[in-house]
């Protein structure tokens, strides 16, 4: 999911939230599974245990002295306090942020609450990295730590908004109408009967976070604010694969294993739903009056001008003193030509990668399928950066032909996002009847072709939108294609990153535009995703 | 015509189309290849300047000095570079260490001065660049600037100079002061370095804070300040910079390399780009454009608002001798990197 700023996951978090569970698919009885499905989905499995592999390999290879001696100094320790003190002051601060405002716009009488969703979501159309160039640009002296937890909150907020959101909309009001019967008061409500109700929001959306700002390079690297990711990045820089950057990727591995598992064990199995039959009423907002609606009021506006204010306001300044010259640069056509490339390739590969594994899913679940998506899950939550490294690593030294080729980095994207993929395109081959599938078999068609022909066919709407995931993330993804690059490669990321390195601001300004434009289309999306899931 | 396999191969060859289109950004056989860790803008002159006398095509890889020393020296053999070029020399003597750098023609040696290439010719100077301290004329007044380099361990200076540990600039830097005062005494320096100096990325961004005031002065390259200067002057308007001359090893003047790689296999364009690199076109470039950076052809004239290189008094260092390994090690140990 997380690459180092790519803003797109939060499509992957609303899917976990309002998707818990696919619906089982009816097997065949009596026919085995297309072996080719089987192998391939394998395949990609097996691919995606790669950097994990690789890590291992390089720590035994490298030896325990040597990987004492790199890793327990105090410049790790450093690195480990930054990084959780960085995830424990943001989070509790994007799950304040992300659910006063999703209750605000889903249950209060604030005055236009559709626009203030909306504007909620809009920080996701701006990569992180740009965030931090807008603020830098604004402010010089802007660095450290409390830079760094600021502009993760506005960068990383909406993904607790999202599933929030989602939940609050598909809550049923009668359980907070007993609590008000009972004589609860309007707060203790709150946080005895709607909060509980928020937590897989909070748990799932919460890591998505924590997993971003371990990822993340370029939105701290401007600030000035050094975490595992920036400082396996000054390691490739100077020495570029050595040993002391292959085991910061190592740590930085684990404390995503960490999370993962962390996660995982406190999620809980309570149930959400709504227990007997009927539907559950409109719920009726909840009037502010004066004294709360103007404070919260104040709260969404203040919101709206730190997440989009600033940087459409700096964006605007540096475009506008850049005139007409700062668009014939005669790099960034290409730079617009070589993104769209590669996310379209990323992206059709990606599909068509996730295709025999979300089948499987829904037409066969196994023991051993589920235990290939958990692989993939796994590796596309490793940073950008780690996936790169040992890429780079294992091109260089074990498979040559590939190394610095477009498939390479094709291949780095695919690891790094397959999930966003295999989500949309489960939900629609789960909406295919399988029915048809199998009557086409039964008239002759092989297995391949009946998926091809029938399934897939009914699926389009879902393989569309897991590419047009894809394709995003792969738009603003920086770290791992600075190491994977082909040579003469330029990206309008990699582009963007080139001119701030020399502080050229008014340069690196129409790269910025022209990313946060690219997103624009899938952040819409995400936004109407999360109102129709919630039925309306 | 429409059965979806018939849609599926077509896309397949549209998007192969689409790459296809974009194949001169893959290495191809007219042109070279050049790994650059020379600054984008002075290369991208040089490229386009060679390109248009000669009509030979240059792919450029971008990267920093000791990624791509690093790099070349773990392709080895089956490098796809042709040229390299690098801002400092530590990493052009990595790879000219791993023998995979082959002898540049007599012609090309001969447009340098001897001062700024190393005897054996398997790499030549490109261009100069002179260590300075930048510090905030608000901040700092002339009696209180460093006398030397060394002085920045020191306990007053603690929390008020910046630097760019991570750069090859300030590597190449560390590397001289290796040479010239030993391990141990470096280490020390650095480990001072640690807990005096605030680490930025990138030795713009370094002017950038001391000409907010954010800081008191920082060690750079001369040149960030006159290419600012000859630009709107936004980043540098606060600050001045100060040589320490003398010999001192904060006087250091570095040398930017080129070489060609022993594996390429267009050695004759590839000799061809360096012979022009350090000739009058090349050299001029750095004159006349705003790279700001020292000329070190044979009587070739760098850019006329520069302090002379003559008169920077720099330590006399090998450029040959320096070390970026043992220099990124020991800056590891320092917990810099």
């Amino acid at each position: 999911m997380p690459s180092s700023s790519s803003s797109t996951s939060a499509a992957t978090a609303v899917a976990d939230v309002t998707h818990p569970a696919t619906t089982p698919g009816l097997q065949l009885p009596g026919r085995r599974l297309p072996l080719w499905l089987s192998g391939s989905s394998l395949l990609v499995s097996l691919l995606a245990l790669l950097p994990l592999a690789f890590i291992i390999v390089i720590s035994i290879q490298t030896g325990w002295e040597t990987v004492a001696r790199l890793v327990f100094r105090p410049r790790v320790g450093e690195l480990l306090f930054n990084t959780s003190l960085l995830v424990v002051l943001t989070l509790p601060l994007c799950v304040a942020l992300g659910i006063a405002m999703a209750w605000l716009t889903e249950r209060s009488d604030l005055p236009a609450r559709r626009v203030w969703s909306a504007l909620a979501i809009a920080p996701l159309a701006v990569p992180a990295f740009v965030h931090s160039y807008a603020w830098i640009s604004l402010l010089p002296a802007f660095n450290g730590l409390a830079a760094a937890v600021l502009l993760s909150v506005i960068a990383y907020f909406p993904f607790i908004y999202l599933p929030a959101a989602a939940a609050l909309r598909r809550m049923d009001p009668a359980l907070e109408d007993s609590a008000a019967a009972l004589g609860l008061a309007p707060w203790a409500r709150f946080r005895r009967v709607t909060l509980p109700q928020l937590r897989l929001a909070i748990w799932g959306g919460g890591l998505l976070v924590s997993l971003h700002l371990l990822a993340e390079y370029g939105l701290y690297a401007m600030i000035r604010f050094d975490t595992f990711t920036t400082a396996i990045f000054d390691q490739f820089q100077s020495s570029f694969n050595g040993p002391a950057a292959n085991m910061l990727a190592g740590v930085l591995a684990l404390c995503c294993l960490l999370l993962l598992s962390a996660e995982a064990a406190t999620r809980g199995n309570a149930r959400y739903a709504r227990v007997g039959s009927g539907s559950a009423r409109q719920t009726v907002p909840t009037r502010l009056g004066w004294r709360w609606g103007l404070p919260a009021l104040l709260l969404c506006l203040a919101t709206a001008a730190l997440t989009l204010g600033v940087p459409l306001l700096t964006l605007g300044h540096w475009l506008w003193s850049g005139g007409r010259e700062a668009w014939q640069n005669d790099a960034l056509w290409p730079a617009l030509r070589q993104t769209l490339l590669f996310g379209a390739a990323g992206a059709l590969l990606t599909v068509l990668a996730a295709i025999p594994l979300a089948w499987l899913s829904v037409r066969a679940p196994s023991r051993l399928q589920r235990l290939q998506e958990g692989c993939n899950y796994i590796t596309s939550s490793l940073p950008g950066i780690v996936t790169a490294l040992a890429l780079v690593t294992i091109t260089i030294n074990f498979a040559r032909p590939l190394y610095q080729t477009v498939l390479t980095i094709l291949l780095a994207y695919l690891l790094m996002f397959l999930p966003r993929a295999l989500i949309s395109l489960r939900a629609g081959i789960a909406q295919a009847p399988a029915e048809l599938e199998y009557a086409a078999r039964s008239l002759g068609c092989t297995p391949g072709k009946a998926l091809w022909r029938v399934t897939l066919r009914l699926a389009a709407p879902g393989a569309a939108a897991g590419m047009a995931m894809v394709f995003l993330a792969i738009s603003n993804e920086l770290t791992a294609t600075l190491l994977l690059a082909p040579n003469g490669t330029r990206t309008l990321a990699t582009g963007f990153w080139a001119m701030t390195s020399e502080i050229d601001y008014i340069a690196a300004a129409p790269y910025a535009l022209l990313m946060v434009l690219l997103s624009l289309p899938l952040t819409w999306l995400l936004h109407h995703h999360s109102k129709r899931t919630a039925g309306r | 015509m429409s059965s979806p396999s018939s849609r599926f191969a077509k896309i397949t060859l549209l998007l192969a189309s689409l790459f296809a289109g974009s194949a001169h950004a893959a290495p191809s056989a007219e042109g070279i290849v050049v790994y650059n860790a020379q600054h984008e803008s002075l290369t991208k002159s040089w490229v386009e300047g060679f390109t248009k006398e000669t009509g030979i095509k240059v792919t450029v890889r971008n990267g920093s000095d000791s990624e791509m020393g690093n790099q070349i020296v773990q392709e080895g053999a089956s490098s796809p570079a042709d040229v390299f070029l690098t801002e400092n020399s530590p990493a052009m003597v990595l790879v000219d260490n791993a023998k995979l750098l082959a002898p540049l023609a007599p012609a090309t040696l001969a447009q340098v001065d001897p001062a700024y290439r190393p005897a054996q010719g398997k790499w030549v100077g490109i261009a100069a660049r002179s260590t300075v301290f930048v510090y905030n004329k608000n901040r700092l007044n002339q009696k209180e600037l460093p006398k030397s380099l060394l002085d920045l361990a020191k306990p007053e200076w603690k929390g008020r100079w910046a630097a760019a540990p991570a750069g090859a600039d300030f590597q190449a830097i560390v590397s001289a002061l290796l040479e010239q005062k030993g391990e141990a005494a470096t280490l020390a320096w650095l480990k001072a370095m640690k807990t005096n100096a605030l680490p930025y990325k990138g030795n713009s961004v370094v002017m950038k804070a001391v000409n907010a005031s954010q800081i008191d002065g920082g060690v750079i390259y001369h040149y960030y300040y006159f290419g600012d200067q000859s630009k709107t002057g936004e980043n540098s308007k606060n600050t001045a910079l100060h040589y320490f001359k003398q010999q001192d090893p904060g006087a250091f003047v570095s040398l930017s390399g080129g070489g060609v790689l022993a594996s390429s296999k267009h050695k004759e364009e590839a000799q061809a780009f360096l012979k022009w690199v350090t000739g009058k076109g090349g050299q001029d470039i750095l004159r006349t454009e705003n790279s700001f950076e020292y000329a070190v052809g044979l009587g070739a004239q760098s850019n006329p608002k520069l302090v002379p290189l003559k008169n920077l008094d720099a330590p006399k260092i090998d450029a040959s001798r320096l070390n970026s390994r043992k220099t990124v090690e020991l800056m590891t140990q320092a917990g810099l990197l």
